[in-house]
């Protein structure tokens, strides 16, 4: 008898969406507290950089420093919140909590779990870019119509990084093992992705190096779409998206089988 | 004869080198309460895990309602209830929103959904803690939630892993009540339980697991009669007194066909026939003596042994 977890094609029906659904009715209860989480530390850089920084930095690519700022941080906000929901929250439903076992009960598929996990994490990483956009359309720092086109990116971060943290939720034996996840690869995609300065910076080999960096990429287009300057490089960043939430995902499928199904 | 609608055939599961189903078979027909009696690492978790599909067959075939298991499980499970044996309610959610949320994982409609959850919170006491969080409840009410949860789908078949582990008698009371009332309306019951009583009250058929093999199946009554007797009595062994000597103390009259076994301080004297033989057995003053009726937990203590389970 063929193992479930050999099967190489997702099974998923329309059933993804009770699991998303069962998060966002959670949500709906304390989503005060969960969006002031995830903007504040985004605001916090915004203001603290962005005006105290920015007075000494001038001008970055031709623009005030706190403008240069604002697109890629939206989408280091998008990636937090999806981040922190397919790690902590995801880990705590699959093991204490005992969610995934409960729904394993109903016809729901546990491929229909991971996506609908990986789903609500993009949820939150659009409602994050959402109240991010929001609050710097508050600060002046929107100029066009267009700035709207971030909500679609911010889903798409959300997607990417909801991905990658249910592969790391997969690996881990406890709670201890995000520390790592945040130090070794959130933190350096934050630093490192061309959210503070421009990646032209860098040596070579460092621009390398963001080059691969998937939030690089999110922080690139956010950027196009802030100044309105997309092209062929936006063209070939999206592509790069998309190919890695496709990639991530199948591989988050695989891996919480393989945890799960023994 | 009722249909079958559970029926396994050298069901087998392995972990690496450790089996921990070894090839068992059975059958439970339709309206029966059937049980899985064993101690702790027996295999009727695993057994039951298998039945609903969160644990995959390794070898042999599972037949739940008609269907193997493994190519139909989408169907199977939206036709079975399950009880388990950790408590895995939605803790994020309040009692009502459990059921609501889990009726759309049955793809049950809203209405519906509602009306089923009331209905049962009803018929399970627990409508008053409708909009209570589920930490709120206490252990019984918590197990009792989750037979809710497992009825939402009006199932044909309900499987409880030890349904009343670490509650108090009232609240295992209550919970057996409820369950031969849920037998009576035709529901087929599939139960775990290493309480021997649980089993001889509510069970049917059941049979006796060790080291993930069957031992026995029967009735309650009838392996009780067969492995048991009808009588016991006990007899606690003097300070340094071995089980021949105190034997010997009681001299000729333990009547023909009893069975004498020790465990430690015990020597027990199981009689094959009633009629009050072991009262007949005269035992000298100071010495502590049991004379009871045999049960289900003598049947299982002889089969599977005295020595701990851990």
């Amino acid at each position: 008898m063929a193992r479930p977890t050999g099967r190489l094609r997702p099974d998923l029906t329309w059933r993804t969406m009770t699991v998303w659904y069962r998060d966002a009715k959670v949500w709906t209860t304390f989503y005060k507290a969960s969006l002031i989480g995830n903007l504040g530390e985004p605001l916090l850089y915004l203001l603290a950089m962005g005006w105290g920084l920015g007075r000494m930095v001038g001008t970055v690519d031709g623009v005030p420093y706190i403008e240069f700022l604002a697109p890629g941080l939206i989408c280091s906000t998008a990636m937090y919140a999806a981040t922190f929901e397919c790690t902590f929250g995801a880990f705590t439903r699959m093991t204490r909590q005992k969610t995934y076992d409960a729904i394993l009960a109903s016809p729901v598929s546990l491929d229909e779990i991971v996506a609908g996990e990986i789903l609500w994490g993009a949820t939150k990483g659009f409602l994050s870019g959402a109240a991010m956009l929001l609050v710097m359309a508050l600060f002046g720092l929107v100029n066009g119509a267009l700035a709207i086109l971030t909500l679609p990116l911010s889903f798409l971060i959300g997607l990417l990084f909801s991905a990658l943290s249910m592969i790391v939720t997969a690996k881990s034996p406890s709670y201890d093992f995000f520390s790592y996840y945040f130090t070794l690869v959130i933190a350096p995609m934050f630093l490192f992705s061309g959210i503070f300065f421009p990646i032209g910076n860098l040596p070579y080999w460092a621009q390398t190096f963001a080059w691969f960096l998937p939030l690089t990429h999110g922080v690139n287009i956010s950027r196009a779409i802030f100044t309105e300057k997309m092209g062929v490089g936006t063209a070939i960043d999206l592509v790069w998206l998309l190919v890695f939430i496709t990639a991530t995902f199948l591989v988050a499928i695989r891996e919480i089988r393989r945890r799960l199904v023994l | 004869m009722p249909p079958i609608v559970l029926s396994a055939a050298d069901l087998t599961k392995r972990y690496g080198s450790f089996t921990a189903v070894d090839g068992i078979s059975f059958e439970v027909r339709e309206g029966e309460c059937f049980g899985f009696l064993g101690p702790n690492g027996a295999g009727k978790t695993t057994t039951m895990r298998m039945i609903t599909n969160h644990v995959p067959v390794t070898e042999g075939s599972l037949t739940v309602l008609g269907m193997e298991i493994m190519a139909n499980a989408r169907k199977v499970k939206s036709r079975i209830g399950v009880v388990p044996q950790d408590n895995n309610l939605d803790t994020d959610l309040k009692v009502l929103e459990n059921l609501l949320i889990y009726s759309g994982y049955h793809a049950i409609g809203r209405k519906t959904a509602q009306k089923r959850a009331m209905e049962l919170l009803n018929f399970f006491q627990l409508a008053e803690h409708a909009r209570s969080p589920i930490e709120r409840l206490s252990g019984g009410m918590q197990r009792r939630l989750l037979i809710v949860r497992g009825l939402i789908n009006e199932p044909e078949l309900l499987i409880l892993d030890e349904p009343t582990t670490g509650l108090d008698p009232q609240a295992r009371h209550v919970i057996w009540q409820k369950l031969r009332a849920l037998k009576a309306q035709g529901v087929t019951l599939v139960i775990s339980t290493h309480y021997m009583e649980e089993a001889e009250r509510l069970c049917d058929r059941l049979v006796i697991l060790d080291h993930g093999r069957i031992l026995i199946e029967g009735s309650p009554r009838d392996l009780i009669e067969k492995h048991a007797g009808s009588e016991v009595l006990e007899v606690r062994l003097g300070e340094g007194e071995s089980p021949g000597d105190c034997l010997k103390a009681l001299g000729g009259q333990v009547p023909e066909g009893t069975v004498a076994e020790c465990s430690a301080d015990t020597l027990y004297l199981y009689a094959p026939e009633g009629g009050g033989i072991l009262e007949r057995v005269k035992v000298e003053s100071g010495r502590t003596v049991l004379r009871r009726r045999a049960t289900l937990e003598d049947v299982f203590l002889r089969l599977t042994g005295r020595e701990l389970r851990e």
